[in-house]
């Protein structure tokens, strides 16, 4: 990506992390945990933004300093122009209006309906009754329950719990949605009816949404860009298709094998060798991306290099929405076949790679 | 059974049964006002919560616990100048209250810490996520999702004030458990004291089941 680019992205970003670090203090027994190390991130206005991570990586302390519910040990964190970090805490609440956040185990107040955990930010913010009203309702609908506005949290379904949770976050018309691990509880289908959702009042509110997840699933589905964050430090962030097409921190090929499924099977993985031999054949990872997957690649390298190529694993996935997929071929193949092989995908523009040779 | 079924046995229990009511009553209702915000200060108070202030937590913790600690009798007998100074005179039902009170008090800030530290740190953080102040979050958040709790709690106050209230005899201070000990125990009539002790059962056991029904209504944790 090119310097003018992330400069016209910095410029327009909703949110702006700058030189963010966050301590925790050390508390009895347990020491002083830096969960956040020089951390830059920006989010361009009406984007969604996903930062993935596992587990300790400190994902959910950099979305919480967004909208100051941890502040920065250092560093700066810029939202719509206002410095998060330097604000009071009453000045930070009145803030808090304009950043909606949603929750992993949803947090709806057990003892109040739909409607009445969705006019709970409106009721902090002092509105009537009839206002209130005037608001809750298209909300509900919105998120299609209006018909379980009267419904206790118990009584509904993880997935509408959570488009309880996205109401209740869209309350007072946020700029600014932001969600920590919102689908992590969730079945695979109702995740992807939330993403959806996620997806829609991005694109009819124009919300800036960030969200942090451990799954690439969500990345793949929903993010127009990503920052993948490793032991408190973003390690690679841009756009999804480009961060995932070509990965270059060790932490988004874990992801991007997860993704694709390209670690090879176990009885290959115990025979296979570096060093080539007669009796061996090679093993070959051919990466596609974009346009050049819809090309009939395979016949045209057997063909051009008169060559048998036996496919031992492929996965074609979709990231934002451009197919992206790996091939592993053996080929009993000498070195100079190999080389022939390697320039010839490179003219189709395919990545190969020799994993050994097996 | 006959010697209680006089006017004057049936004036003596209703009388009684009156000055039971009067001092749970009283000491219940006033306990709970000094109890429900020292609870919830002992609930929000402690280091990085709401209303930090760890030392005045620590101090406010100390006084309730050696409130807790003295056994109810030393109390009455400990604080006679104080029941003085306040109902005017040391004895009678009035006077009891005191001691009971002071009892309750402690007691119910310590039912309404444990109901509070059990809401979810989550609804907390959702609260604050929409703007919430502390005192809205107290509001809002952390006495509404704990008034199952709260109310069980409170039913507990009340059987134990109903017991308690038979010991404040030892100042004058009426009631059922004072009137099985005058008729029952020093007067020699079993019978007296048999039908205090059923009355009382009937009494904690409506008041248990009242507590009961209302902190199932009160839950709306899981389908009815
Ligand atoms: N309130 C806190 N006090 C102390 N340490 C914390 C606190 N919150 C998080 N941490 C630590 O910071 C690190 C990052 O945590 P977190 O941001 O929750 O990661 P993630 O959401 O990616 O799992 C972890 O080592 C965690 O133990
Ligand atoms: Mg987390």
């Amino acid at each position: 990506m090119s310097d003018h680019k992330n400069s016209a992205v910095t410029e327009a970003a909703a949110i702006r992390l700058e030189n963010v670090e966050k301590t925790y203090a050390a508390r009895g027994d347990n020491g002083a945990v830096t969960a956040l190390h020089s951390v830059d991130l920006a989010v361009p206005e009406g984007n969604i933004l996903g930062v993935i991570g596992k587990s300790g990586a400190g994902k959910s302390t950099l979305i919480r300093l967004v909208n100051g519910l941890e502040r920065p040990t250092t560093g700066r964190v810029i939202v719509h122009g206002t410095d998060i970090a330097a604000l009071s805490e009453r000045d930070l609440r009145d803030q808090r209006r304009s950043i909606g956040m949603i929750f992993q185990h949803f947090n709806l107040l057990s003892r109040r309906t739909a409607f009445n955990n969705v006019a709970l930010p409106l009721e902090i913010a002092g509105l009537s009754k009839a206002e209130i009203r005037k608001r809750v309702l298209p909300l509900l609908d919105l998120v299609g329950l209006a018909d379980k506005a009267d419904r206790y949290p118990a009584e509904l379904s993880g997935g509408q719990k959570q488009r309880v949770g996205i109401a209740r976050a869209l309350a007072t018309n946020p700029r600014v949605l932001l969600s920590d691990e919102a689908t992590s509880a969730l079945d695979p289908e109702t995740t992807a009816q939330i993403l959806a959702l996620l997806k829609k009042v991005n694109a009819e509110l124009n919300l800036t949404v960030l969200l942090i997840t451990h799954e690439m699933s969500v990345i793949k589905a929903v993010a127009d860009r990503v920052a993948v964050i490793d032991g408190g430090r973003i390690v690679e962030d841009g756009e999804t298709y480009d961060v995932f097409t070509h990965p270059r921190h060790a932490t988004t090929r874990r992801f991007v094998s997860e993704l694709t499924g390209t670690a090879l099977p176990d009885h290959l993985l115990a025979r296979i060798g570096p060093i080539p031999a007669p009796d061996k054949r090679a093993l070959i990872q051919l990466t596609f991306k974009g346009e050049g997957a819809n090309q009939p690649w395979l016949s045209i390298l057997t063909r051009k290099l008169d060559m048998d190529l036996g496919i031992i694993q492929a996965k074609v996935d979709h990231i934002a929405g451009k197919p992206f997929g790996t091939l592993v071929v053996s080929a009993a193949a000498g070195r100079d076949q190999l080389v022939a092989l390697q320039r010839e995908a490179a003219t189709l523009g395919l990545e190969t790679e020799v994993l050994g040779y097996a | 059974m006959l010697d209680i079924l006089t006017p004057q046995m049936a004036k003596l229990f209703w009388d009684a049964l009156g000055q039971t009511f009067y001092m749970v009553a009283v000491s219940g209702l006033i306990g709970t006002l000094i109890g429900l915000p020292l609870g919830v200060f002992l609930a929000t108070s402690q280091r990085g919560e709401l209303f930090a202030a760890p030392a005045l937590n620590a101090a406010i913790g100390l006084v309730v616990n050696a409130a807790r600690s003295t056994p109810f009798i030393i109390l009455v007998v400990a604080i006679v100048p104080l029941t003085r100074l306040i109902a005017g005179t040391s004895i009678g039902t009035a006077a009891a209250i005191v001691p009971l009170t002071i009892a309750a008090a402690p007691f119910i800030a310590r039912i309404i810490e444990g109901a509070i530290r059990g809401v979810d740190q989550g609804l907390i953080e959702a609260a604050r996520s929409v703007g919430a102040s502390p005192i809205q979050i107290v509001q809002k958040v952390l006495l509404p999702e704990a008034l199952p709790a709260i109310t069980l709690g409170l039913t507990l106050t009340v059987v134990s004030l109903i017991g308690y209230s038979a010991m404040v005899g030892a100042v004058g201070g009426g009631g059922l458990g004072d009137l099985g000990i005058r008729f029952g125990y020093q007067r020699f009539m079993p019978d007296v004291m048999l039908a205090v002790v059923l009355v009382l059962i009937v009494i904690v056991q409506g008041v248990q089941s009242l507590g009961d029904y209302l902190a199932r209504r009160f839950d709306k944790r899981s389908r009815h």
